[in-house]
């Protein structure tokens, strides 16, 4: 199985979510595992203005590159190719905006010691 | 034998080497034993050998899983097997050449290196690109389809249709690219042209029930059966009305004929099916006015409702102008115009000036054929372009 990475893009803000969609992605896992597919990881992110980036030391308040549509969630899933990786993402629900979906060199927890 | 040789590998570079030291060792083996009687299967035999040889020594330093291995080949190819293995292979290779997740650049380019076999130099030449960008064009495509493991298979039943669509439009780039040279002193360039009219037949053969598929080979045909006419002895560019009919290749738009009339009884037609039933109508026609101008603008206007492309838009104007005149045609294309996604697309402009020409405005239609002219890069077409403004200037 391959891993990839799929960032989730929405141009509306996760308060603004309808309850619909937030229920969609607590589904999510499930629908993908029906599919063949597992997701690993998931990361839910704070709204981008609440993002601070540095840039050679230099601190701005954001996010790293201003898009319309910000990136509003990341999750790690495993796939048998990029197809099914497509397929499984296309599940993903977004009001207004879409997923990127990156092959990963690997992904790993780091243990605690 | 590239794409037979993709299945053992699933790398297109080792294959790529693989084919290339096939050739090698035979021209070794056949100087001393004369060419075998099935020389295609006896290479594909030795580079799939070759393949699995590399395979194995890369396995032996890995800590992974062994790979699903391929039966070991003997000496005499079984050439039932190997013609059938062979078309799916063809095909699995046309569909991961021309996957979505490339950039349509890199489809084109991945499809006439590894399904044609044309040398990157060539490529580079066709789309007017230094080798060196071409090549590293390639490369990067293949490192795409390494690492985001674009998988080598035949799409499922639920995506062929999406994907053959890629496919077709692909190959009728090429040809497009190949007819109308953007850049260049040819009007046409028959490399490019004959290459994609042999994967269309190819597709034909390997997806026979597919309409769109048919649809495409019958476009490709009429086009290919009208390109004597197209230019006069001196290469000059012939507008339709112009050219000299009797020069069309009958034979081509009798067998795209045929394939028209299969895919319209088969079904819903799709946009390639469409374009070929437009062709085909203009190619059945005795002359430039006895053509059935009101069948093709109807099909336009389906045309354009599966395709909302402006392009198909400004073709339909065309037809609406020889239906409906050129005022309500006019009107269409200024619509056009600032709609805005049309910007720098000659046609448009070339368009305008003809209607307006037709409408008795001829200063305007030469302002128009300038800015036509300034958005052309091909020698054939800016003096086509040229004449039409020294014509019409008062």
């Amino acid at each position: 199985m391959a891993q990839y990475a799929v960032f989730i893009f929405e141009h509306v803000a996760p308060e603004d979510l309808p309850q619909e969609v937030m229920d969609g992605h607590g589904q999510l896992p499930e629908r993908i595992a029906e599919q063949g597919g597992r997701i690993v990881a998931g990361l839910a992110l704070e709204p981008a203005e609440t993002a601070t980036s540095i840039r050679g030391g230099l601190l701005t308040d954001g996010p790293f590159i201003e898009t319309k549509e910000v990136m509003a969630g990341v999750y790690v899933l495993e796939a048998r190719d990029l197809d099914h990786a497509l397929a499984l993402a296309k599940l993903t629900p977004i009001v207004d905006g879409g997923v990127e979906v990156r092959p990963l060199v690997g992904f790993a927890i780091v243990e605690e010691r | 034998m590239l794409a037979a040789t993709v299945r053992v590998t699933r790398d297109l570079d080792t294959a790529e080497e693989a084919v290339q030291d096939a050739y090698v060792q035979a021209l070794r083996t056949w100087a001393c034993d004369g060419v075998p009687e099935r020389p295609g299967a006896w290479l594909t035999t030795v580079a799939r050998r070759n393949a699995l040889n590399v395979m194995r020594r890369r396995r032996t330093l890995e800590t992974k899983l062994p790979l699903l291995l391929e039966p070991e080949d003997t000496e005499m190819p079984d050439p039932d097997t190997d013609t059938d293995t062979i078309p799916d292979d063809r095909l699995r290779l046309i569909f991961t050449c021309c996957h979505p997740a490339l950039a349509q650049e890199a489809q084109v380019a991945l499809t006439l290196r590894l399904v044609c076999g044309v040398a990157t130099p060539d490529i580079g030449q066709a789309f007017l690109v230094a080798e060196a960008t071409m090549a590293a064009r390639l490369t990067r495509a293949k490192k795409k389809i390494a690492a985001a493991r674009i998988p080598y298979a035949v799409p499922s039943a639920g995506d062929l249709p999406e994907r053959v669509d890629a496919v077709l439009t692909v190959i009728h780039l090429l040809y497009a690219t190949g007819h109308a040279a953007h850049s260049g002193d040819d009007l046409v360039r028959d490399d490019l042209t004959g290459r994609a009219l042999d994967l269309a037949r190819m597709l034909a053969l390997l997806l026979p029930a597919d309409r769109e598929v048919a649809g495409l080979l019958a476009l490709l045909l009429v086009h290919h059966a009208r390109r004597a006419a197209r230019t006069d002895a001196q290469g000059r560019l012939l507008r339709l009305e112009e050219q000299d009919r009797s020069t069309w290749d009958r034979v081509l738009i009798a067998e795209a004929d045929g394939l028209v009339l299969a895919a319209l009884r088969a079904g819903a037609p799709g946009r390639f099916t469409l374009q070929a039933a437009i062709a085909g109508l203009h190619a059945q026609a005795p002359s430039y006015a006895e053509t059935d101008w009101p069948q093709i603008l109807t099909l336009y206007g389906e045309l354009l409702r599966i395709w909302p492309s402006p392009v198909v838009a400004l073709n339909r104007a065309v037809a609406m102008a020889m239906v409906d005149g050129p005022q309500d045609a006019l009107d269409e294309v200024e619509a056009l115009e600032r709609d805005g996604r049309l910007a720098g697309y000659r046609y448009l402009p070339a368009t305008k000036a003809d209607l307006l020409h037709r409408l008795g405005r001829d200063a305007e239609a030469v302002d128009a054929y300038r800015a036509a002219l300034a958005l052309s890069d091909n020698a054939a077409e800016q003096e086509f372009l040229a004449g039409r403004m020294r014509a019409f200037e008062p």
